[in-house]
């Protein structure tokens, strides 16, 4: 057994950081030091070759729509809204949503790009199509 | 050789409640009318049940309420292992494990569920941490609409081929008595039902419904001493690939593609040797998924492999022939209800809906947003 604790083992994990990066308006992958492949959502080990040893890294907000899809509400309840997935150009796939065009007019293949900004209270990552304001 | 699980188990009782609305009555007791009528079908007395297989979003310990609401006293295997609706079909690959090293001689697999009636009922199932959630789809509709509009996408499935699904299943259900739903459907009535999350409508998704199953299940040494004809389990396979959609490596490729080679390989059949099949359809891109999957048809084929007929009353592939999720009962977890056809159609007592001769019955129990995934092979006496 390792006589020394790695040292990502140890202060706030990958979530609490993920968190406090977000909510400070930053967008950051873990990079595995090992594989050399990043990873999203936040973990204590890479999922892909189960190495301690990663860092974090500013992602580079880019990314292609792997699907999409229109949540349709009664008017009452707000208006529709898209629910994508994002393939970002570092590797890993996240769910969120396409923003500043009708949910419908969302693509797959679309590329978008990330912002930060809250939903409801809490700030997350956000996409609108590449190149738009 | 064979495979030590091939046909060393028997399903010997089945029990199902009324489908649909059974107002004023909670899921346990609803879960308690089906264990009722299951060992009654088997001719067994509560207290010879010795394993207690269950699963409820409801009971998150419910392996231990349900031998004490109960009243089994013999309990010595317990498992409620909760992978979503697959895992009644799960617990039969750990029953029939149990059963034959000897650790239990009686398992009881069961659920009941109010999902219709239930005034009380908050939201949907939370599956736990998730960084999906944030983003409020709509689930557990959404991720299956993210797989259905990549299918779309990648392949060229239509809208139309969607809907042949849920009307080849409502065709089904037009057989069967106690389905939910039975008027005629068309494609054009499920094109034009209400949108809920693009691409799919209303009648792309499965129904809410109450409604209860279990199953007794024995050593095959004694299947033979019970009133009923007995079903062997000749294989099983599972398989996950991820517990949040936006995990799913390949939202067109299920874990089917694992599972199900291995439940043919234990069963020692292919494809082609199967009579009958039973999926857990939740939303119509599910059985194109699953069809596949089994090596049906090829990848990307499952939408004209539908259209033309193959699964509906009359096809090649009769395939949920109780009407499925999508028009016969759906509540909440389906993954019972399917087995139970299954041992209808092998028994030869499915009325109007029966497959002539059927002797070997394909099912497939999904649980969570496709994630889980458990194929099994079942059979009669004359396929051990
Ligand atoms: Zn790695």
């Amino acid at each position: 057994m390792a006589s020394e604790r790695a040292a990502n083992f140890q202060g706030p994990g990958p979530d609490a950081v993920w968190f406090e990066n977000v909510k400070n308006g930053k967008f950051r992958l873990q990079r595995c030091n090992h594989c050399g492949k990043a990873f999203f959502y936040p973990r204590p080990l890479c999922v892909h070759c189960g190495s301690a040893d990663w860092a974090w890294v500013d992602a580079s907000g880019k990314g292609t729509v792997y699907s999409t899809s229109v949540v349709r509400q009664r008017p009452e309840d707000g208006p529709d809204y898209n629910i994508a997935l994002i393939d970002l150009a570092e590797g890993p796939r996240m769910m969120s949503r396409v923003t500043g065009i009708p949910a419908p007019e969302v693509k797959i293949g679309m590329a978008v790009e990330a912002y930060i900004a809250p939903l409801d209270k809490d700030p997350l990552v956000l996409f609108k199509p590449a190149g738009r304001a | 050789m064979a495979h030590p699980l091939r046909g060393a188990v028997a399903v010997v009782g089945i029990g199902l409640t009324p489908f649909g609305e059974l107002p004023g009555r909670s899921h346990l007791e609803i879960m308690g009318e089906a264990i009722h009528n299951a060992l009654a079908d088997a001719g067994l007395k509560k207290d010879q049940v010795d394993g207690m297989f269950g699963s409820n979003f409801a009971d998150p310990l419910g392996a231990i309420l349900y031998p004490e609401y109960f009243g089994l006293k013999n309990i010595k295997v317990m498992d409620s292992t909760n992978i979503g609706g697959s895992s009644f079909n799960n617990a039969m690959q750990e029953a029939a494990a149990a059963l034959h090293l000897g650790l239990c001689d009686v398992a009881l697999i069961a659920y009941g569920s109010n999902a219709r009636t239930n005034t009380r009922r908050g939201g949907g199932p939370g599956f736990g941490r998730s960084f999906d959630a944030p983003y409020r789809p709509r689930q557990p509709i959404n991720s299956y609409a993210l797989a259905a509009a990549r299918h779309m996408h990648q392949y060229g499935t239509t809208k139309e081929q969607l809907a042949q699904v849920a009307v080849s299943a409502r065709q089904w259900a037009q057989k069967n008595p106690r389905a939910f739903m039975r008027d005629p459907l068309t494609v054009e009535d499920v094109l034009k039902a209400r949108m809920v999350v693009d691409p799919f409508g209303v009648r792309d998704c499965c129904l809410v419904t109450d409604g209860g199953a279990a199953m007794v299940v024995v050593r095959a040494d004694r299947a033979k001493d019970f009133p009923n004809a007995p079903v062997y389990m000749l294989g099983v396979g599972a398989a996950t690939t991820h517990n949040d959609i936006s995990q799913m490596p390949d939202l067109t490729v299920t874990a089917v593609a694992q599972a199900a080679p291995r439940a043919y390989a234990m069963a020692g059949i292919t494809p082609k040797d199967v009579d009958v099949i039973e999926v857990y359809d939740a939303f119509t891109i599910n059985t194109i998924l699953f069809l596949e999957d089994f090596g049906f048809c090829k990848k990307g084929e499952g939408g004209p492999f539908v259209a033309a007929g193959n699964i509906a009353p009359g096809g090649k592939h009769p395939l949920n022939t109780n009407g499925g999720g999508l028009s016969c009962v759906h509540p909440g977890m389906y993954g019972m209800f399917i087995m139970v056809e299954a041992v209808e159609q092998l028994r030869g007592v499915a009325g109007d809906r029966q497959v002539p001769g059927a002797e070997i019955a394909l099912c497939n129990g999904n649980g969570g947003y496709l994630s889980s995934q458990i194929t099994l092979v079942f059979g009669t006496q004359a396929t051990l």
